[in-house]
């Protein structure tokens, strides 16, 4: 029998549909390899052996009932731990909320068991999605399946490496900054932020409010595509949710030509800095872009520069208020409760013991940023910035129908390689925050491996805010052409572990 | 009472006024989510996980506390905004379960308004600075302590089902100018903003259950001076009475720090029911930065301007207009008015009167027999167990010559014990007037036969002596007799005419 694991999304709901494989042998074959591999990847911080089979026989009495069953009937999948799943233990990579079972299901993970979907069990972030590695858990970092000496990415690190191992053949990022398409360049697998307000963000612990956005992770254009329509949509539990049809990504992800098409090579994202290897498989994927058909030109975006210090005050500034609630009252971590210390201390010291250095760095700075006197200087100029950028974007899109640049300067680099040196390790969201700052939909393909070191390489699509399904185009058609030129997808060359 | 240190600060000093008043909506459902807002229910049974808080949890604003909002700024002749936003208020307090309060700051919904208050015969414009809207904490409660206060206590419960209530906070402008009438006529804006806020049915607005709370502002400065002085705030200012008690005493406080030669600092107070008297509370009010800034899980309000308009034309006939439109119809003084107002018996006495009875008796009961049994009780006159109704009836009855005023109070006692309706209660007690001649003759007679003498004396011509053949008849009929009717009767029968 052919290994459940190495099977798409797509081709797992149609062995499950026909019934060619029951959902309980797609799930046990996924757990398998999770107890195989995950020792040595640790991309998981819960696996949720019984509630998973029992979510695939019910899949698979729905079938027997002859019940129509979900586009994705059966198809395990893998959570961020930021996302609640009622009664799931929930971390978001903190101490802080060690031991918490969320009493409620966030939208998305509501979504996928309406279709159907078989969720595994919680996935390695960065704590509060705040890092590019994973090396911000609390509970350890998450290997990059490629090579178990380098990050997976981050935030959502245990995600991309749960996708790229063989462990879920679908799982769910969270991209605030590049959370999402980092992870998945350097894992070599297709990342997608979507526009922001397109997937709910109920249930979803905040980072920050107005950039965070959930999405999926996947080995194959189609399968991202596939995840994306089974979590979109509006939802009245989310006062920033669009109300308006999700654009069909599905259709698109099925597209066999570009010609004509407008891609714009933006001038500020890409050159100094940038791995040698990196641009060399960005190079080659535009030219292919124009050998496809597609009209190719630069343009530029002359505030993308401010972007990152622009990221760097508005989200810590909400970051420091959404975190304000874990305060040991209510759930969690209680540090020092021993009947003489007071509420504020306790509050103190739990905090002080539960979040790890880069969460109180963030949070300081946003207090400070968010300070009377501070305010307009830091917070209220930094949304200046956030408007201009968005107006880059809108002038790009007049001419361009997608952008496109390397997801991230970089391969994967060395675990521990940055922990020192904090802005060194926020360089990896370089090409990504843009998109997070406007709300637009983004997302990212692997090109190729790196000649430098054999490691994988992303590229970077931008569309305008609603259009995601143009993401979906663009990439099918690449990854077609790419598949072609290769003989097999890119995932097919990672090591076996 | 110090009404001399009242005097002596207003001798040299002028006092300046502000009022915050919080106001509970009656929505049925919270600010941000679909749980009840009742009160009184089981601690923590009106939750879920967007008022508890909980991480991944959003807001979603209700849309009737928004119009209900609209509609006070309107009443209060303020502007609406087109757009406005939500604000994050960051502080750490058990009592708040996301350690921020979504309020408004420097965008409210409603700004630049007036409400002008009646104290006496004067008329009072204060001005209402801004209207905005915010979602209530939830409520500590300090146990094992002597007062129940954090101080000395050995543990604290909380109760979220306050948390997330809808609250609107309308803010006055300074109010300078009223000098020994400042105390007056904080608790005149209080009870008029009281009665628009019930007249809109947006609120209950019963300060004693915490529907509706006042935090008192004041300063004093020199009289004639440019500038005006330091002002505390006073919080936890929760009757009507306590308004006005909380200005003067605060009154008191600083003029006498100031003629001492000492400096008012800014600080927070705590008024104390029980002394009328407040307490410093924080002192550190600069210091406090509360880090606002626009609620990013929440879209901006744009009340379009027709919606606005209409909801505009819809306004009730507001409580100044028809006070107006009452003391008319009622024949009644401006001070009459006023002080059926202080005693919230407006809305009684007018249902009274919808009911059947003339004004004055309706006015009389309410502001008399009813007043007085409110204030036993220490309650608002509307809250007696007692309807307009009841009264219209009783009133009815006496009109109608079937009860003494005198019966008829032992009725309305009978109604606010719970006996049942007045025509119960007069059946079941028999308190109808005997009003059987035949029934009266009778007791006449045997008056007559027991006291010889005094029938004689008013056969004679001493007709004041009858009083006591009246007084005995009385007696005999336990009260429920028309004395003037058993007088009648007497002198008829001693062949006496009167």
């Amino acid at each position: 029998m052919t290994d459940l694991t190495r099977l798409t999304a797509e081709e797992l709901a149609a062995v499950v549909a026909s019934g060619e494989a029951s959902a309980v042998d797609v799930t046990r074959a996924h757990l398998d390899r999770i107890s195989a591999v995950d020792e040595s990847v640790h991309a998981f911080l819960h696996v949720d052996h019984a509630g998973a089979l029992a979510a695939a026989q019910a899949v698979d009495d729905k079938r027997a009932s002859g019940a129509v069953l979900g586009p994705l009937a059966g198809v395990p999948l893998a959570l961020k731990d930021v996302l609640t799943q009622q009664g799931i233990p929930t971390t978001c990579g903190s101490r802080i909320l060690e031991g918490w079972r969320p009493p409620y299901d966030s939208t998305v993970v509501r979504k996928l068991r309406e279709a159907d979907v078989v969720i595994l069990g919680k996935t390695n972030m960065d704590e509060f999605a705040m890092g590019s590695s994973t090396e911000n858990s609390a509970y350890g970092p998450t290997r990059n399946p490629w090579d178990l000496e380098r990050i997976p990415g981050g935030s959502s690190g245990g995600s991309s490496a749960a996708v790229a191992a063989f462990e879920a053949p679908l799982a769910i990022g969270t991209d605030t900054g590049g959370s999402i398409r980092q992870p998945a360049a350097v894992t070599g697998i297709v990342g997608v932020k979507p526009t922001y307000g397109g997937v709910s963000r109920y249930g979803l612990v905040a980072f920050s409010s107005s950039l965070d956005q959930a999405g999926p992770l996947a080995r194959n254009v189609l399968d991202a595509a596939l995840l994306h329509a089974a979590i979109a949509g509006h939802d009245p539990c989310d006062s920033t949710s669009i109300d308006a049809p999700v654009p069909d990504v599905v259709a698109a992800a099925r597209s066999i030509d570009i010609r004509g098409l407008r891609v714009g090579v933006v001038r500020e994202l890409n050159g100094e800095g940038y791995d040698a290897g990196v641009r060399q498989r960005f190079s080659e994927a535009v030219e292919l872009f124009a050998s496809l058909g597609a009209e190719v030109g630069e343009v530029s975006c002359p505030h993308f520069g401010y972007a990152m210090p622009a990221y760097y005050l508005i989200a810590p500034s909400e970051a420091s208020s959404n975190l304000a609630r874990f305060d040991a009252m209510r759930y969690g971590l209680r540090v020092g409760d021993d009947g003489t210390r007071s509420a504020e201390e306790v509050m103190a010291l739990t905090r002080a013991a539960g979040f790890g250095a880069e969460v109180k760095r963030r949070i300081m700075i946003g207090t400070y940023a968010l300070s009377s006197g501070y305010y307009d200087a830091y917070y209220g100029s930094a949304q200046k910035v956030r408007t201009l950028i968005t107006r880059d974007f809108a002038a790009a899109f007049e001419t361009c129908d997608v952008l496109v640049s390397p997801t991230t300067p970089t391969t994967a680099f060395r675990i521990g390689e940055r922990t020192d040196d904090p802005l060194k390790m926020y360089l990896a969201d370089l090409d990504t925050i843009p998109s997070n700052l406007a709300g637009n939909a983004s997302m990212s393909v692997p090109v190729g491996l790196s000649p430098d070191d054999g490691l994988p390489v992303g590229l970077q699509i931008i569309a305008p805010a609603l259009a995601d399904d143009r993401l979906y185009r663009v990439a099918a058609v690449l990854e077609a052409a790419l598949n072609d030129r290769w003989g097999h997808s890119l995932i097919e060359e990672a090591p076996a572990l | 009472m110090s009404t001399s240190t009242f005097d002596d600060a207003l001798g040299s000093y002028e006092p300046v006024f502000g009022l915050e008043t919080h106001v509970e909506l009656g929505t049925n459902s919270k600010m941000f989510c679909g749980c009840s807002t009742a009160f009184g229910a089981e601690p923590n049974t009106h939750v879920c996980p967007v008022c508890l808080g909980l991480p991944g949890s959003l807001p979603v604003a209700n849309a009737m506390a928004i119009e209900s909002t609209v509609r006070i700024g309107l009443a209060l002749h303020c502007s609406i905004a087109s757009w406005c936003r939500f604000a994050r208020k960051n502080y750490f307090y058990p009592d708040m379960p996301k350690d921020f309060q979504i309020s408004q700051y420097d965008e409210p919904l409603c700004v630049d308004g007036y409400l002008d208050v009646e104290v006496g015969d004067e008329v009072v414009r204060v001005g209402i600075e801004r209207v905005h809207l915010e979602e209530d904490t939830g409520k500590s409660l300090h146990v094992g302590g002597a007062t129940g206060r954090i101080h000395g206590a050995t543990h604290s419960l909380v109760d979220y089902n306050r948390a997330g209530i809808p609250l609107v906070e309308i803010v006055t402008r300074p109010v300078p100018g009223t000098g020994l009438l400042a105390p007056e006529v904080a608790r005149a804006y209080v009870t008029e903003l009281r009665e628009t806020l019930r007249t809109l049915g947006v609120s209950d607005v019963r300060m004693e259950e915490g529907s509706l709370r006042c935090d008192v502002n004041v300063s004093l400065n020199l009289i004639g001076a440019s500038e005006w002085g330091t002002r505390s705030e006073t919080k936890n200012v929760n009757s009507l009475r306590s308004v006005e008690r909380a200005v003067r005493s605060e009154i008191e406080r600083q003029g006498q720090v100031l003629s001492g030669g000492g400096r008012v600092v800014q600080e927070t107070r705590h008024f104390h029911e029980d002394t009328g008297h407040s307490t410093s509370g924080r002192s550190k009010e600069q210091a406090e930065d509360y880090r606002y800034f626009p609620e990013p899980d929440l879209v901006p309000i744009a009340p379009a301007s027709d919606w606005v308009e209409t909801l505009r034309a819809a306004l009730p006939e507001l409580p100044f207009e028809r006070r107006r439109r009452l003391r008319e119809e009622w024949g009644i003084s401006a001070l009459e008015m006023q002080a059926a107002l202080n005693a919230g018996a407006v809305a009684s006495i007018e249902a009274t009167v919808a009911a059947g009875a003339s004004a004055r008796d309706a006015y009389k009961w309410w502001m008399g027999e009813l007043a007085r049994q409110a204030n036993e009780r220490e309650v608002e006159v509307s809250a007696l167990p007692v309807t307009p109704a009841d009264v219209a009836r009783i009133s009815a009855l006496v009109a109608d010559g079937k009860l003494t005023d005198k019966l008829a109070r032992q009725v309305l006692e009978g109604v606010l014990v719970g006996e049942g309706s007045p025509d119960e209660i007069v059946a079941a007690r028999s308190l109808e007037v005997v009003s059987d001649d035949a029934a009266l003759g009778s007791a006449v007679d045997d008056a007559i036969a027991a006291d010889p003498d005094a029938a004689q004396k008013v056969r004679d011509g001493k007709v004041a002596a009858v009083g006591a053949l009246v007084g005995a008849v009385m007696k005999a009929t336990r009260g429920q007799a028309d004395a003037a009717r058993v007088r009648e009767l007497l002198l008829k029968k001693l062949g006496v005419e009167s």
